[in-house]
């Protein structure tokens, strides 16, 4: 057996300061991406179909951006529904009652198996298939009746057809997020007591919700684009906004760019969202950090690294 | 180590003080657990054989056996996280998870079985803290869920018994910032602040690195001292040894042997008690 010197080494090893492998491929990727990325901007200024001035002088009139108003409200609209329809829809799917987790079953094979534009044409066509929606009890009393079209406008026609295919998508998102939870952690609270209600809204739920928030966001950024399809059923959103006045004008190109546009700048603005909500729902794990503080970090820890080697040399 | 008054049902059932949810209510000299002939299989695997044993109100129990040998399903069975398949076995004078009516077995509704859970603490192999939660949020939470004890109160508590656990400055921290051995201190806790009558430990120093299991199992036998009856499957020789009122060794789902336990582990009777001890002393 030996026994090490416990005094530390006098004066510890000069610090490695090796020269980096020089990476001469990215350079020259560099320089060809730049090369065409110059040219791409050059001729999209200068190609006057793109219609610039067009863009400029609509993008703010009033009717696109009542146009955006009613993407955001559907959006909004349809991803509630959404959530709700699809965490209800969960729980069925995994209850132990055969007859509930079977007809959420058959409700998902519906909503997912058809597509989501013939649902929005059929709600909207609801007229032709129930003319009279009435309040009661089946094959009993009935306490109030509607005529579908007043109840049933374009516009509810949209939600409920984006909002209910919604609701099979996020079933699924939420299910596979339910089931990412470790069973121990259920385990630990039916130990303590707690009901199986109150287990998965206080424990399981909150736990699963690191799993389910990321696909949520990319559903919610999905909603926002594809709310554009109720143009068909005439809800005046962003693209059937732009698609009247492109009617009138003719300026088909200019109009649909700014249409690209608003939509980028709406699902940018999501995305920023998204990582706040990803962050605050991995609490007790690793944090993350936005593309600002990452900088912010590196560059404190660089001036760190250089003021302690100008001090380290100096005695 | 403050002794925080919770005032434990020690080892004379105490004159239950007016705690609802069925706090020791059973005869004095009646036994905290009563197993008489508990099965249980998994599919065409019989886990437990018919296991008869008795638990004294503040007795400390200890369970060793070879990994299989059915003792963690056992414990299990105890707070009806297992159903048992055949036998009797009853907490405080009550069957768990049933209700003899007219000869009959009547299965208890979740929420009549969840409140038998209540009297019986349970910690785990590995720990199972709410890693969104805080230490303290971790103790608190079901005092204030289940028994709807006011926050304000229940932090008070919950912040007792951390720093009865000896972690009164890690209240504010996340599971995942704590070692192993602070997470299974604060399990304890948790699972104290129901104030149980039995707490059941499912070795819970396994998952430990070997330089912090002496401070669990500190916890442990403070927590013996003061009179809680508790049953502890464990692989810790010296804890049983030293902390320990009965010792019992399974083996293929069979209580083989039981006894004090300087008596099981200097002089086993059987030849498998003794193949095991060989084994791991």
């Amino acid at each position: 057996m030996t026994v090490t010197d416990e005094k530390p080494r006098a004066g510890r090893p000069e610090e490695i300061r090796a020269v980096p492998v020089r990476h001469w491929g990215r350079w020259v990727a560099a320089v060809i991406i730049a090369y065409i990325a110059v040219w791409a901007i050059y001729s999209v200024v200068n190609n006057p179909n793109f219609g610039w001035d067009v863009i400029g002088q609509n993008f703010t009139i009033t009717a696109v951006m009542t146009g955006i108003g009613k993407t955001l409200e559907l959006t909004a609209i349809a991803m509630v529904m959404g959530v709700v329809g699809g965490v209800l829809l969960a729980i069925m799917r995994l209850s132990p009652n055969p007859l509930i987790s079977g007809s959420a079953w058959l409700y998902i094979w519906a909503f997912r198996g058809t597509p989501v534009l013939v649902q929005i044409l059929l709600w909207a066509f609801i007229k032709a298939l129930v003319p009279q929606l009435s309040i009661g009890i089946p094959f009993g009393p009935t306490f109030a009746h509607f005529d579908a079209n007043t109840l049933i406008t374009p516009f509810v026609a949209g939600c409920l057809g984006l909002g209910l295919n919604e609701a099979a998508y996020m079933s699924e998102i939420v299910r596979a997020g339910i089931l990412s939870v470790d069973q121990g952690q259920a385990e630990a609270a039916s130990a303590l007591g707690m009901s199986r209600a109150k287990t998965m809204r206080r424990i399981v739920l909150p736990q699963a919700m690191r799993v389910i928030i990321p696909p949520t966001g990319n559903e919610t950024i999905s909603m926002l684009k594809t709310s554009s399809l109720v143009s068909v059923i005439a809800v005046p959103e962003l693209l059937y906004s732009v698609q009247i006045i492109y009617g009138r004008t003719y300026q088909t190109i200019p109009l649909l760019l700014l249409a690209s546009i608003w939509y980028l700048i709406m699902t940018s603005i999501l995305t920023v969202g998204q990582f706040y909500l990803e962050r605050y729902f991995g609490r007790g794990t690793a944090q993350r950090q936005t593309m600002l503080e990452r900088l912010w970090s590196n560059l404190r820890a660089r001036r760190t690294v250089r003021r302690t080697a100008v001090e380290g040399r100096e005695p | 180590m403050s002794g925080v008054g919770l005032d434990k049902p020690g080892a004379e059932p105490a004159d239950g003080d007016g705690a609802p949810g069925g706090a020791p209510d059973g005869a004095p000299g009646q036994p905290m657990v009563r197993s008489e002939g508990v099965c249980k299989s998994f599919g065409r695997l019989d886990v437990l054989k018919g296991i008869d044993l008795e638990v004294m109100p503040g007795e400390v129990m200890c369970v060793i056996g070879p990994s299989g040998s059915g003792k963690s399903t056992f414990l299990r069975c105890i707070n009806h996280l297992e159903k048992i398949n055949a036998g009797r076995l009853w907490v405080n004078g009550h069957l768990v998870g049933y209700r003899e009516r007219g000869g009959k077995l009547h299965e208890l509704r979740e929420s009549e079985v969840a409140a038998q859970r209540r009297d019986i603490g349970m910690v785990f192999q590995r720990f199972n803290l709410f890693p969104h939660m805080t230490a303290l949020e971790n103790v608190m939470e079901a005092p204030v869920q289940v028994r709807r004890i006011p926050r304000a109160k229940a932090r008070e508590a919950a912040g007792a018994l951390l720093e009865r656990v000896g972690l009164g400055d890690k209240a504010r921290s996340y599971p995942s910032q704590l070692s192993g051995g602070q997470q299974q201190r604060v399990a304890i806790a948790r699972a104290l602040a129901m104030e149980p009558a039995l707490m059941l430990f499912d070795e819970p120093t396994s998952a430990l690195d070997p330089e912090l299991v002496g401070e669990v199992l500190e916890v442990m036998k403070q927590l013996a001292v003061d009179g809680m009856t508790m049953i502890v499957v464990t692989h810790e020789m010296g804890f049983a040894r030293e902390v320990g009122d009965s010792l019992v060794f399974m083996d293929g789902g069979v209580v083989v042997e039981k006894g004090r336990p300087r008596e099981v582990l200097a002089n086993p009777q059987h030849q498998r008690t003794q193949d095991f001890l060989s084994k791991v002393l």
